[in-house]
This record gives C-alpha cells, structure tokens and sequence, in this order.
C-alpha cells in the first residue's frame, strides 16, 4: 500500500500562513505590552533603560501616583463624562435622522439623503468650523462643545440607514393600528429591535470621544482637557529629559513614567470593551459596504 | 343633474393633498428628521458658506458676523499669496508625498492579509488573530506617537539600547532630529495602526463569494495560488476599486489620523518633512489667526480633493468597469 505523503505545497502554505498571522498578532499586540510593561517599572531604576521582555524592578509606584493626581483625575472625569454622554446623544440623534429618511413616504425624502450626502464629501473646512463654534456659538470653554458639534454623522447615519431598511414594516404596521405614532414607534419598536446596529455606533462615537483632544485642545480652555490632550501635553513636554525631571520633581516617579501609566489608563478601557462589540460592528461595516 | 358635477369635484380634492396636509399628517416623523436637518444646516451649511472669507481679508477680532461684513474683499490674494509661499509649497509636496507612498504601500497590505486569513481553516485562530488586527484602529494616535518617542527616544530608548549593545553602532541614533527617519516611521506607523480595520470590507467581500465557485476550482485541479488569483481576486475587484477610488480622493489629506500623527511628532528640527497641508493650515489659521489664508488654503484643498475622486472615479471607471457612481 502506497502511503501518500501528507506535506505539499498546500501544507507548507498553511504552515507559513499561521507563522505569518502569529507575527501579525505580535507585531499588534507588543506596544501595549511594551508599555504595560515599563509602566510597571519602578521609575527610578527605569531611567536606567527600559525593559522589553519584563519589568526588571516591578512596582505599582506610578500607578499610585498618577491614579490620586488631580489633574489626570479631572480629565478622566470629563473624558468619561462626554464619551457616555455625547455618544448616547450621537446614537439617538443620528438614529432618529435615519429612521426618518428609511420610511419612503417621507416628504422630501431625497432632499434629506442629498443635503447629508453632501456633508460626506465637503465642508467648511477648519477654520470656518472653528469661527461657528468658538465665536459664532460662545461655546468656547463649555462641556457642550464637546457635545454639540458630534450630534450627528452622515456616515453612520447610511449604515443604520440600510439596517432600517431590512426591518419588516408589518411590525411598524400593527403598532400603527393599535394607535401609536412614529416617535412611539421609533422609541419602543425600532430601537429595541436596532440593537446590533446601536451598539455599533455607540462604539464608534464612543471611541472618538475616548480619544479626542483636538477639539479639547482648540475649545477647551485649561478647564476641559480631556485624558489624551493630558497627555499630549505631557508627550511634547518630552524636551525634558527623564533624568532631568528628577530634579524638578521631590517625589520618587518620572514624567516617562507618568507617561506610560496614563497611556496604560488610556487604552486599558478601550482595549477591554471593543473585542465583545466586535461582532457588532464588523456586521454593521458589511452592511454599510453592501450599501455603498 | 347636479350629481355627476358632485363627483367630479369629490375627485378633485382626494388627487390633490397640500403640502402642508401631509407634513402635519407626518409631523412625527418630522420631529425625528428636522432637528438632525437644522442641525446640519448650522454645522454644516454654515461652515460651508463661511468659505468665503477666503476671498476676503477677514478681521477676527471684529466677531463672526461684523468680521464678514465689514472685511475688505481681496479676491484671490491668498491664493496667489499661498502660491508664492515656499511653505505652502512644501507642505504641498509633503501632503502628495507622504499620501502616494502610504498609498502604494498601504493599500495592498489590508487586501493581502484578508486574503491570507481566509486561507486559515481554524476558526478560532482566525477570529483571534482578526479581533487583535484592528486593535490599532481603536487606540489613539496619541498612544502610538507616545511609544514610539519612548522606544527610540535618545536617552533610554529601547532601540538605541539594543543597537548599543549589540555594537551595531558607537553613540545614540537622535531619530526625531533626522529627517530621512520620518517618513519611514509615519507610512509603517500608519500601516500599523490601518491594516486591520481596513480589512474588515476585505473580508466581508471574500465571504461573500460563492463557495461553489472554489468546489469547482479544486475539481478542475485549481491549487491554491491559482484559487486566489482566479477566484478571490477578481470577485472582490469591485470593493477594491470603490475604496481605491476613496483613497485617491483622499490623497490631499483629510485624513485626520496623518495630521494628528505629524502634529504629535514634530519638532523644530524635523518640520520641513512634517509639514503637511492641514498642518500648515493649522498654523496658519490657529496659531497665526490668519483665518482667511487659512480659509483660501482650505477650499482649494477641498476642490482638489472633489477634482482627485471625480478623475479617480472617471479613469477607473474607463480602465475596469466599476466606479462609485
């Protein structure tokens, strides 16, 4: 009996494939691990180079430190405070737009889907923007600049767009008969059936809650930066030499560490909640794919 | 004989509904649909018709509405202006630059690794491996320009640590004072933080390819290579060239994620090559309150940017067949 052998072309592919998506998750992954690592590094014996594989001197010293500052403290409030409340405002603003423009009996229909089309493709630019909301609206130095400006997106609206579309009306029909109108409608039927699609965009929103500075940097005022404009500030302070910030500071941390464990308290939230939305958010990019 | 006259005009009133009639007959629907409308208008439409002042010498200090109105008109002085500047210049070639290099090497990469990952039968790796690739889309430019400052800082960094150790050199490499270094690092960066998330269409597309398709493939004695070049290729052909034609719209810059990373990266030393356009309109317009040069730089940028994925939209329209209108 012949024994056939098993290692082909197709084997060896399937081999080098696998290697090659491990490098890929490495590649991904090891700056985070990087700077989970150094974070956990005492400050002090860090100056003496930083680690690669593992802590050399393991201490929580930074994260002591920096979790009782009240600056970082503040801005972490108010990051937390605009991404819960200004994504859950997006979401419902931007949903209530899209169901209104998935029903075909809507007056001006196309009017609406041509007016946020356009918004897709061109715009005031920065500077106009900039003159609207900091002069034009005063909002300048207020929490709701953080707000306001993000209400909608055109892009996310076409994404639950085609989701609304794919919802049967006889739901929407029943509900009509039994007398409720379509705020009612949209609030107790279509959202609860949404999802999916809700979680999608909230994430989207809330991410670019989570990591926006710019904005804090351009209307904040010293009152409102957010935990990525701290540590922007703290990044271009970089000039500053870690051995050189020991002498300013009296206490036993260093700004590179006050770096790293901010960055660890920045990303650890994000990186803790997207893997459980993915399933949402990879379906919601296929149907807006379908769609375009 | 008065009824068929009854009749008629019965008719009359059922075949016309007044606008108004059928707004207050969807009045709720209105109330979710015209808030976001009005919304628009001011943070969109306004801005939009804010352009203006690009051809006008606006004063900032005179407010946004007394600013427009009683600004002197210049007509197409800052773009003749903008033209002259060696900076503007500059960040012009640096914009084209960084965006046709992060094109070519970018754009290949995301359609590469969703065909590879397709190929991989387990589905658990396969799902692990596509959860971490678009981890980078979700963490901030900011954490990323943070590492990479800490890893090839002149000091302690990593990298000089270990080429020091390893005697690949005698003195620390200063990298942020070098120019040749930039470019290399923000197109891998770029590729770093992108791959991933652009996948995701990639992947949505192959997925959606017949599987029979491939069963008669295998029978007809297709290997693996001739599989993907024959099969996978071309039908996802049409999702490559739609976003293609994107990217090609986008190669002015408004990609925000390259101006955060040039922001975040600059320095004295090294401005001339990061210098992009939307930084340079940053300095121009924030930090030197020149709001109506900023504004001129602005529009001509957003008129490329129409040009580029109209011609975009055109040639590969004639050359494949496929377009995104």
């Amino acid at each position: 009996m012949k024994r056939v052998s098993k290692i082909n072309g197709d084997s060896v592919f399937d081999f080098c494939n696998v290697i090659f998506m491990g490098l890929i998750v490495l590649i991904t992954l090891y700056p985070f691990y990087f700077v989970i690592i150094n974070s956990l590094n005492d400050p002090i014996d860090l100056i003496k180079g930083q680690v690669f594989l593992l802590p050399r001197d393991f201490s929580i010293v930074s994260y002591q430190f920096v979790l009782r500052d009240e600056g970082i403290l503040r801005a972490a409030y108010i990051t937390v405070a605009r991404t819960f409340i200004g994504s859950l405002t997006a979401v419902l603003f931007t949903a209530a737009f899209a169901y209104g423009i998935s029903k075909k009996w809507l007056l001006g229909r196309r009017f609406f889907i041509t007016v946020a089309l356009i918004t897709m493709y061109f715009s005031g630019g920065l500077i106009p923007t900039y003159i609207l909301i900091a002069q034009g609206l005063n909002l300048h130095g207020n929490f709701l600049v953080f707000i306001i400006p993000n209400l909608f997106n055109a892009f996310n609206a076409f994404i639950m767009l085609s989701f609304f579309r794919g919802i049967s009306a006889e739901i929407e029909e029943s509900a009509k008969i039994d007398g409720a109108n379509d705020i009612i409608i949209f609030f107790k039927l279509i959202l609860p059936i949404s999802m999916s699609v809700i979680a999608t965009i909230t994430l989207f929103n809330g991410v670019s809650h989570w990591n926006s500075w710019f904005d804090a940097l351009l209307y904040g005022g010293r009152e409102l930066e957010t935990l990525q404009l701290f540590l922007v500030r703290a990044i271009q302070s970089a000039s500053v030499s870690p051995q050189a910030s020991l002498f300013v500071s009296t206490l036993s941390i260093t700004s590179t560490s006050i770096r790293l464990t901010t960055m660890v308290i920045t990303a650890f939230p994000i990186v803790l909640v997207y893997p459980f939305l993915q399933r949402y958010f990879v379906k919601g990019v296929m149907i807006g794919s379908i769609k375009g | 004989m008065n009824q068929p006259l009854t009749v008629n005009r019965e008719v009359k009133t059922i075949k016309k509904k007044s606008v108004w009639k059928i707004f207050w007959d969807q009045r709720y629907l209105m109330v979710l649909v015209l808030p976001v409308f009005i919304w628009m208008l001011i943070f969109n439409y306004i801005p939009m018709l804010g352009i203006v002042i690009a051809f006008q010498e606006y004063n900032p200090f005179l407010g946004p509405v007394q600013g427009f109105v009683n600004s002197p008109w210049v007509g197409l002085d800052n773009f003749i202006e903008a033209f002259s500047d060696r900076f503007f210049l500059n960040s012009l070639w640096n914009t084209l630059y960084y965006s046709v290099l992060i094109l070519i090497v970018g754009f290949p990469v995301p359609i590469i690794f969703a065909i590879l990952l397709n190929e991989i039968g387990r589905t658990k790796f396969k799902k692990f491996v596509q959860t971490v690739s678009y981890l980078p889309h979700f963490i901030s430019w900011v954490f990323v320009i943070g590492f990479i400052q800490l890893i090839f800082s002149v000091d302690n960094g990593i990298v000089n640590d270990l080429l020091l150790k390893f005697d690949f050199i005698e003195k620390p490499i200063p990298f942020f004072a070098k120019q040749e270094f930039i470019p290399p690092l923000v197109i891998l960066s770029q590729v770093w933080k992108s791959f991933g998330w652009n996948s995701i269409i990639y992947i949505a597309a192959i997925t959606n390819i017949d599987p029979t398709l491939y069963e008669a493939a295998i029978v007809d004695g297709a290997k693996r290579f001739a599989r993907i070049w024959y099969i996978t290729l071309p039908m996802i052909k049409p999702t490559i060239v739609i976003l293609l034609i994107f990217t090609i719209g986008n190669l002015i810059g408004s990609n925000f994620g390259l101006f955060e990373q040039m922001y975040l990266l600059t320095n004295p030393l090294i401005q001339d090559v990061t210098e992009i356009i939307d930084i340079y309109t940053f300095r121009m317009g924030i930090t030197l309150n020149r709001f109506s040069y900023a504004t001129a730089i602005g529009l001509f940028r957003s008129v490329v940017a129409v040009i580029l994925l109209t011609g975009a939209n055109f040639i590969l329209k004639r050359l494949t067949g496929e377009s995104l209108y």
